[in-house]
Formats: C-alpha cells, structure tokens, sequence
C-alpha cells in the first residue's frame, strides 16, 4: 500500500522523531510512505479559536496537498488533526459558501485515518510485539485524548496496541477519559481552568507510578509533559508511535 | 401587530432557509416477550429500588393486605369507583371516606386523611412506574397526592415491560400521573431521599387475577 | 396574499447574560475551595449515577436518535405545531398567551395574577421564569413568589443564585444547607441536622401550609403535545403535583421549543430526560394536563409562549440544533470546565456547555460579555456523548467563536495579540514551503531554552501557557527537512 504521511505541523516542527517512528512502522510492515510536501497544518487551531477566514488558505492547502491520485491512504499521528481534517474541514468549506471544496474536503477526510485506526482497522495489527517486533522495558500509562476517543470513536485501539508491545506494562490511569485541558487555544484564553484541568490529569498519572505516560497526540502530551516538566514530576511523555517504533535491538529511552 | 403574529413571523424568517428535518427513526424497543413472572419480578425490583413498599398477591388476599398495610391509619380516603370490597377488612375505628362526585374532600379534609387506597390504569416494568388516569377507580389527582400513605393496587395483567407498550393503554387528555416511588429528592449533593411533598410511604399491591 | 410584515428574529433579555469575561469570573470560582469540592463530589456522583442506568437500555442509541430527530422535526415546522397547541389547549378550556420578550411575559403573568387578586403565588421549578426574572418582577408589582423545589428553596432562602438548571443549588453540601435553613426558616427546629433525609422533612413542613392553601401557582413545563394540547412537568418531590393540582388558577410560562408533534413522542423523552438528568430509572412524579380537566385541578388555566431570543437562535442554521435542549443537565454533570468553575462562572440562567452555546444563540454574540462563553470549553467531547437529543455542542462551541471572532472585526480598530498570531499562523501554515522557510529557524528557538532544554517563560499570550507549563526546546531540524535529506536524497 502507498500510504501518504500528515506528519502535523506540531510534529513536522517539535516532534520529528514521532513522525520518523511512524514511518519506520509503515515500512515495517512493508508498506511504501510518502510525504506530500506541499503540506502544512489541519488548520485545527484556526477554526477552534474562531478565525475561519484565516483558516481557509490553511485548509485550502491541506485539501490540495492531499486530494490527488499519488497514493492509497492518508495517515496522521494525532486523532485530533485528523477530527479536524474528516469533520471541521467540511463544515469550514460550508460555512464560507465553498460548496467544490466541501465535496472534496469530504473525500479527503474518507481517505484519512489516525495511526492507530489504519493499523488496526486497515493493516490488521492486533499484536505489537509479533508484528512489529515492538519492544519497551518499561512502566507506562496511557491517556486517550479526547478526539481520538469521541470525534474518531477510536475506543481501546492505541490502548490495546500499547498492551501487546514487548516488554511492557501499562497501569491504568485513574480517570483516565477525562479531559487533559489543553484544548488549543482554550490553554491560553482559559489558561486558569485548564491548568485545573492539567493539575488533575498530573495527580492520576503520578498515582499510577508509571515512568510515562502515552497518547496519541503530540499536542495533549506537549501540554502534560510541560506540566510534568515544570513541577519536577517524575513521569515522562511519550507518544505511541515511538513506543510501537521502539525495538529490541533500538530502543526508545526516556 | 399581536405578539402572535410577531412571534410567527419570526419564526418564519428563521426558517428562510427552508431547513427539512429527517424522517424520525423508530428503531427502539417497541414490544416485548417477557412472561408474566419475568415481568413481576423486574418490577418488584425497580419499586423496592425506589423504596416503595411491595407485595404479590391474589385477588382474593386483597382486603386481608389492604388491612395489614393501613393498621397505622385513622382514615381512609378511596375514589368513588374503588372496589370497595377490598377494604372489608379494615378495623371499625378507621374512617372509610369516598371521593365523590358532589361530595368532594376540601384539601384541608385531605390533609388531615391518613391514607389513601386507589387502583391504576398501567404499570412499566422497566422503570417501575404506575400511571394514573383519573378512571372513577382511581380518582382525581389531589386524593392521591396530599395523604401521606399511598397505597396502590396494581393488576398483574396491566403490566408491560417497555414505556412505548403503556402508551396505546392511556388516553392522553385525561389528567395523568405518573408514579415512581415515594416523593423524593437528589437536591442536595445529588444524593436521593425518600420522602419530600408528595406521600411518604408508598405501598404497591401487585395482583394475579385482576 | 402577500406579507406585509415579516418579524425580524429578536435578541432575549432578562438572565441570560455573562456579566464580565468568562476566565475572569472562572478565575474567582476557582479559588472557591468549598464550592469545587461540593461540585466534585456532586458530578462525580451523578456521572456514575447516568453511565449505569443508561447501561441498561440496549437500545439507547436509537432513542437518542429519535429524541434529535423528534426535534429537528419539531423546530423545522414550529410555526404549525404551536398553531395546532393553541387551537387543542384552547378547545379543553385553557387560554393560550404568546410573550415576544421577558418584559412582556412578566407582564402578562402579573395581570393574570392580579386578576385572581391573589398577592401570593407558589411556584414550581421552571427554567423560563428564572430565564425572564419573573420572581424579581412580581416582587416590585407586591407579589410574592414561594419556590417550592427544595434547591430553588434553598437558593431562595439563602439569597443565592441558582448554579445549575437541575439542581440550582448544586454548590452547597449539606452543612451549608442546614446553615441555610436554619438561619431563614422560621419555625425550625434548632436541632436541624445536616441528613438530607431531615432536610427534606423540614422543607417539607416549613411548605405544606403554602400548598394547601395557595390559590395561584406558576410553573415551567418540560414538553408541549401539538396533537393533544396536553403540557407536562417532570419532577421528583412532589411539590409540582401540589402547584399543578391544588391550586384554582395555575400560569406555565413556556418556551416556544418545547413543542413536541405528537403525544406518542413521550415514550421518546420520557426515557431519554430522567435518566439523563438526575441518572434514575423514572422520576417519581410525572404530570400531564390537557387544559383544564372538570372536577380535577385547576379550572383556570393559562400557558405563555415564550420567545425571548428563541426565533433569534432558531435563525442560525449552524446553531439552532441548540433549541433542543430538553433541560436534562447531563452536558454539564460531565463537563470538566463546569465541574471546577461551577455554573456561576456562566452568568447566565443557562450554564455549562449547553448555556455557552445557548446564551449567546438567544441574546446574540456582541451582547455583554457573552462572546467569552463558547470559548470556556477544551472541546473535549463529553457533552456530546452525554446529550440525550445528540446536539453537536463542541461544533457550535467552534461555529459561535466564529461569529464572535466576525463580529469583532468590525470593532476592533487595533489588531489584538490573537489576532496578530492567527494571521500570521495562517501565512506560515497556509503553505508548506512557507512553514518549512519559518521552520529553518527552529535552532533559533533553542536558544531561549535553559540549559535543561526547557523553555519557561514566553512573553504575551503565550504567558498564559508557560504560567505552569515549560515547552521543549525545539529540536534541530524538522521532520520535513530530515524527510529531504535522508529519505528523497537517496
């Protein structure tokens, strides 16, 4: 299969390892990865803070990136830009009277799917370490982020991935579907009610005594890990691409 | 202009897009098979849930059951078209008032009645529910409310599992209530407790044979 | 026939506003320790109260999408149903009066009571009548109003505001409502504990003589049956049966979007709302009234349609899906924003998820501060999920920050710092070759970090992220420019 790669603009600039650990698993699995370069951003944090305007050359650009023939499927490694790209996209296009690129906003979202959801759902990965030979030695948690879970539907896919990596134990995370509180924008305009939010989502992960704490949004783990960092906290971030990427012989450390 | 004609044509310019809804889809649980025990047995469960006070009896047990439930009561205030054999067994001392009628109770004659004994139209397993219509057998609505012991009969064959099975069994413009247990209350810290406005103590006859 | 005159939809009055920006008045209720801790414990409760009960039902989902689409259908055709409400109600004996405002429905509902020459009305909890302020009103036209829920009771009594529709009182503990009744209540046994069992009993006491004797009662209703003309109220302690049943006279002040088609539509709603609002199998009581029902309640019977901001949401087609709302709460039992600022924060009548999009789609964006309410949300979902009726609350939340951001183009002269970040965001991200020209410089922005790689302090904004946040230092090189290097190089 011919799988075109949105790395994300927040992985593409803060996060490359993310994205190379996703392409390592691709090609893994002997699938081909491109890299359509034309492409930016989801255009997330535009809509979410209300600037649909400004948002739309950001749309326009991932549209045209992604609408053509030069690949099979699409794959990001954050449930929320990839919400953006099937639900947002459409309902940007409409709302500014552009009903040719809500047609092919809907057809680039089809082709779209978060990490987790292409390899479970599409490439029939169901044991990590068997299939691609993932292995890490050590203790994590897992917190699903809210669009993956709710937008996706993505249910207990990356959990039940991470589970069957080698090596590896995973504690339950107390609370564990509760919102985070990055929420984008929301972290500076509301920065009070989300550090609430954070404050609590640091306490269930600290419990656990895991030495990371995964997901499967680099934004999310951006804002928890800079919590964790900033109050000395023991626990580490780690996304669930690296953690899949991660093997015997090159193995992730924290 | 009336405050009508403007409202509606509000309304009117609201929907100048013409929005056309969907057809709604009807793909809940609609009927049932549950069998006669089955459906005895999950509503014993839901109204002792509510704390309500419940037996399963037969026909003939009725007044026997009537007395036992209402030793504590002074007066006893039934709807005219009550069965009023089912309360042959209450002692002497206890006052037996029919609401009639052109013999209405005053709220305040109400209020000082101790309990009240009425029957019901339809009963939801599911979510423990008695529905009253205001049949001469049960009455209207004020009999059943202010006393503060309800005791209420309840014929096996007026039980349906599903709320949409009770529907077809109402007529919608009669006055309706419906019951869930005793009054009570989640308003402070979210937590339920029995007992508020409405009659404290609720007692169900569930009876075969009627 | 032509029209001559077609109303142009109109903004709401009366509660419905957000009396300074929300993160200000979240600021202050987050330190309110005691208040997040009753709160906590109390959605906490309920949450696992709602996720059992809703368990039960295998067929959830399909009520839910009946419940939504009951409703798209019942607000695409409004006009006719109330049309066909008026026409039943009236024909059992009730009198039907429509209300453009909160000024003109407190009116209207003060000259029905002075007509009974009652100066004393009991009233059950209704959602529209705290909407339009009418207890306030009455009060200044020497009326008075008792409220009989025993959370209204308590908001009442202790001077408060409500912070939740289901339970007003939601941010007081036991002790506090004790303390509460204690101090207001007269007649009250000194010996008062904090059980909610006694608590009850004495609401219970301190009300009774106000139901048995009152002549005028007030109340909300839950739903409209176009096809009967029949209204109900869904309750719990049996005060709405004692306002709805004892009294002569009996005013609902309803709003136009509780019309339902048909009267089958309850087998619908009346499994989705209780156990989605206080998480119970069935609430205790349920009451329907058809107008007015001889020998049986009150024989005058009044309803006022209410639209007070109604048409004005119903005209935002990306919006109006927030008109079905059936009042459950369940948005904001789940709410992670709601659970720690509470529902005073919200200003409005209206808080929570639900209220964010709600008060603003009623009053319009540019009214007060209510422009600050759809961004009091991460997005996380929750609402959603929980919504008996599936309103997409998260995409209005998105749709209305939209038309706050439009409709401060036009005041803003001076390009606020969000403004600024999210043009250029949109020159940088709207090409790649534009972000991966800006993310050459990414070594740059390694030199703001400390020696442990860790950025602590940015300036502006971003303040608001490095108050408790450190950020990475970048690293050297982007993805994309690794992809160029390594992968096409070869």
């Amino acid at each position: 299969m011919r799988i075109a790669l949105f790395a994300t603009c927040i992985v593409d600039a803060m996060y490359p390892e993310t994205a190379k650990s996703t392409v390592k698993i691709l090609e893994r699995l002997g699938h081909e990865v491109i890299f359509p370069k034309a492409q930016a951003c989801c255009g997330q944090m535009h809509i979410n803070s209300g600037y649909m305007p400004e948002a739309l050359p950001v749309v326009e650009n991932h549209i045209n990136a992604f609408d053509t023939d030069d690949y099979d499927v699409a794959v990001a490694p954050s449930g929320s830009c990839v919400a953006s790209v099937k639900h947002q996209h459409p309902y940007l296009a409409e709302r500014l009277g552009k009903p040719e690129l809500k047609e092919r906003a809907i057809a680039v979202g089809k082709r779209t799917y978060e990490l987790s959801q292409l390899l479970v759902d599409v490439l029939g990965v169901s044991n990590a370490a068997d299939q691609l030979g993932s292995y890490f030695p050590d203790t994590i948690t897992y917190h699903p982020s809210c669009h993956g879970k709710r937008s996706l539907g993505l249910g207990d896919r990356q959990l039940d991935l991470l589970k069957t990596v080698g090596g590896i134990t995973v504690e339950e995370l107390p609370e564990a579907d509760q919102c985070c509180g990055f929420g984008g924008t929301f972290s500076l305009k509301n920065a009070d009610v989300s550090t609430a939010m954070l404050e609590d989502k640091m306490k269930n992960i600290c419990s656990t005594g895991a030495s990371a704490c995964a997901g499967g949004d680099a934004s999310c783990l951006m804002h928890i890990g800079g919590g964790l960092s900033r109050t000395g906290a023991k626990p580490k971030t780690l996304h669930l691409a690296d953690i899949l990427a991660s093997t015997m012989e090159e193995t992730v450390t924290l | 202009m009336s405050a009508k004609e403007e409202i509606l044509g509000r309304i009117r310019s609201a929907l100048s897009d013409a929005p056309v809804a969907e057809e709604t889809p009807r793909e809940y649980r609609t009927s049932s098979q549950m069998s006669e025990e089955e459906l005895i047995e999950m509503l014993v469960d839901r109204l002792v849930d509510y704390k309500a006070g419940v037996e399963v009896i037969d026909n003939a047990q009725i007044p026997e059951l009537v007395a036992a439930k209402l030793k504590d009561a002074n007066s006893v205030v039934f709807p005219h078209g009550l069965d009023q054999r089912w309360l042959a067994d209450l002692p002497q001392g206890v006052a037996q008032i029919a609401d009639a009628p052109g013999s209405r109770l005053t709220v305040a004659e109400l209020d000082e009645t101790s309990a009240v004994v009425t029957s019901s139209q339809v009963t939801i397993a599911e979510s423990g529910t008695i529905i009253l219509d205001g049949e001469p057998n049960q009455g209207r609505r004020a009999i059943s409310l202010v006393p503060d012991h309800h005791l209420c009969i309840v014929p096996v064959s007026s039980i349906v599992q599903l709320l949409p099975e009770a529907m077809p069994r109402l007529t919608i413009t009669r006055p309706l209530t419906w019951i869930s247990g005793p009054s009570a209350t989640s308003d402070i810290e979210l937590e339920r407790v029995e007992g508020v406005h409405g009659p404290r103590t609720l007692d169900v006859l569930l009876v075969r044979g009627l | 026939m032509t029209q001559v005159f077609l109303g142009m939809p109109a903004a709401g009055h009366g509660n419905l506003f957000e009396e300074e920006p929300f993160p200000q008045a979240a600021h202050r209720e987050l330190g309110n320790t005691q208040m997040r801790k009753n709160l906590r414990h109390a959605t906490h409760t309920i949450r696992d109260k709602r996720v059992k009960v809703v368990g039960e039902l295998p067929d959830w989902e399909e009520l839910r999408d009946a419940g939504s689409a009951i409703k798209n259908n019942a607000m695409a055709n409004v006009e006719e149903l109330l049309l066909q409400f008026e026409k039943n109600f009236t024909a059992r004996g009730g009198t039907v009066h429509w209300a453009r405002d909160a000024t003109e429905a407190n009116k209207i509902v003060t000259e029905l009571v002075k007509e009974t020459g009652s100066t004393e009305v009991v009233k059950v909890k209704s959602m529209a009548t705290q909407e339009i302020g009418l207890n306030e009103y009455l009060e200044t036209q020497g009326i008075e109003a008792f409220e009989t829920d025993l959370a209204e009771l308590i908001v009442q009594l202790g001077n408060d505001k409500p912070s939740h529709i289901l339970v007003p009182a939601i941010h007081k503990n036991r002790t506090e409502v004790r303390d509460i009744f204690l101090k207001e209540m007269p007649s009250v046994d000194p010996e008062l504990t904090d059980e909610p069992a006694k608590l009850a009993e004495a609401a219970r006491s301190h009300l009774r003589k106000k139901f048995l004797a009152a002549k005028v009662a007030i109340s909300g209703a839950n739903f409209a049956l176009a096809d009967t003309g029949t209204l109900g109220v869904v309750e719990s302690e049996g005060n709405g049966r004692m306002c709805l049943t004892l009294p002569e006279t009996l005013i609902t002040v309803m709003g136009i979007e509780k019309v339902l088609p048909k009267w089958e539509d309850l087998e619908v709603f009346m499994q989705l709302l209780p156990r989605s609002s206080t998480g119970e199998r069935m609430n205790p009581y349920t009451s329907l009234w058809t107008g007015a029902s001889a020998d049986d309640g009150p024989q005058d019977v009044h309803i006022v349609l209410l639209d007070n901001g109604r048409t004005r949401a119903l005209s935002d087609r990306f919006g109006r899906t927030a008109l079905n709302c059936i009042r459950c709460s369940a948005c904001m039992n789940v709410c992670p924003v709601y659970e720690r600022t509470g529902g005073h924060a919200y200003g409005s009548t209206y808080p929570g998820p639900i209220g964010a999009i709600l008060s603003p789609l009623m009053t319009g964006i540019e009214a007060e501060d209510n422009g600050s309410l759809p961004y009091a949300s991460s997005l996380c979902g929750a609402c959603y999920d929980a919504c008996p009726v599936k309103i997409n609350i998260p995409e209005i939340l998105v749709h209305l920050r939209g038309e706050d951001v439009d409709a401060k183009r036009e005041t803003h002269k001076i390009p606020t710092q969000m403004d600024l970040m999210m043009k250029g965001g949109s020159w940088a991200l709207g090409k790649g070759k534009n972000l991966g020209l800006l993310e050459k410089a990414l070594p740059l922005g390694r030199l703001m970090a400390g020696k442990d790689k860790k950025i602590k302090k940015l300036p502006g904004i971003a303040a608001g992220w490095t108050q408790s946040r450190d950020i990475p230092a970048p690293p050297n090189k982007s993805f994309r420019d690794w992809w160029s290097d390594e992968k096409e190089s070869k």
